[in-house]
């Protein structure tokens, strides 16, 4: 099991509305060890969490600015970002 | 040469283009699109949120691409975030190379990729509230074309 350090986590759009702050820094405990996981655990966290999470096929995640699937592993990640599917352009 | 640029103001398209092309005599075709802020359903204004350090890596990793496909001899790319109300430009992408061909199509593709892989959100504002625009199955599907065996422009 890899130790996983402290990381910061950043939400954007309604995600971050949801969650009713732009940024954090979480230490999630051991066998927290994907993308996957961790949204499972941070949906546990209140319901401010269980809101933004509620819907998984809407959420999108990038770990250290590139984007990543779910069951990706979040070792040695230092920025794990939330956030809808993109609409710019 | 390649510039991508992520600003709240406004962009000069003349001058986007001359810089591509100022002192050269290998450009023979310049391409440009530009995204316009439309009105529909009374839209009051829209803000454009970003995730700067990777907008700007996302769409640098595109361009990179785009540059692999074609033979380019420039491209720029500029979005705007913050607020923006209708008639107001959103983004630019100005592809430079010898033939037209090259042109169109890295211009194309880099729009495709932006409107589904760079981190911009928009929300819409008008009388009655706010709201987050929703993700188009169709943006997905043109970015996706690219990634076939075979393209349909292919035949052309």
């Amino acid at each position: 099991m890899a130790y996983v350090d402290e990381m910061k986590l950043v939400y954007f759009a309604w995600v971050r509305e949801r969650v009713g702050k732009p940024e954090e820094e979480v230490d999630p405990p051991a066998g927290v060890a994907t993308v996957s996981d961790l949204v499972t655990w941070l949906s546990g966290r209140g319901e401010e969490y269980a809101y933004a999470f509620e819907n998984r096929q809407a959420i999108r995640a990038a770990i250290d600015r590139t984007h990543v699937r779910p069951e990706t592993d979040i070792a040695g990640a230092r920025e794990i970002a939330f956030f809808p599917p993109m609409t710019g352009g | 040469m390649t510039t991508i640029r992520l600003q709240r103001e406004d962009f000069d398209i003349a001058a986007e283009v001359a810089a591509l092309t100022r002192g050269r005599s290998d450009v023979g075709a310049v391409a440009t699109f530009t995204g316009i802020c439309r009105g529909d359903d009374a839209l009051a204004a829209m803000t454009l949120e970003h995730y700067p350090g990777m907008a700007e890596g996302e769409i640098a990793r595109h361009v990179e691409e785009a540059g692999k496909r074609w033979p380019l001899s420039g491209v720029t790319v500029i979005h705007r975030y913050g607020r923006l109300t209708p008639g107001e430009n959103i983004v630019l992408v100005v592809t430079a190379a010898a033939h037209r061909g090259p042109a169109f199509a890295a211009a194309e593709f880099l729009m495709d990729y932006l409107k589904v892989s760079a981190p911009f959100w928009k929300k819409e504002e008008r009388a009655d509230g706010t709201r987050w625009v929703a993700a188009k199955g169709a943006d997905s599907a043109a970015a996706e074309r690219w990634t076939a065996p075979r393209r349909p422009e292919a035949a052309e």
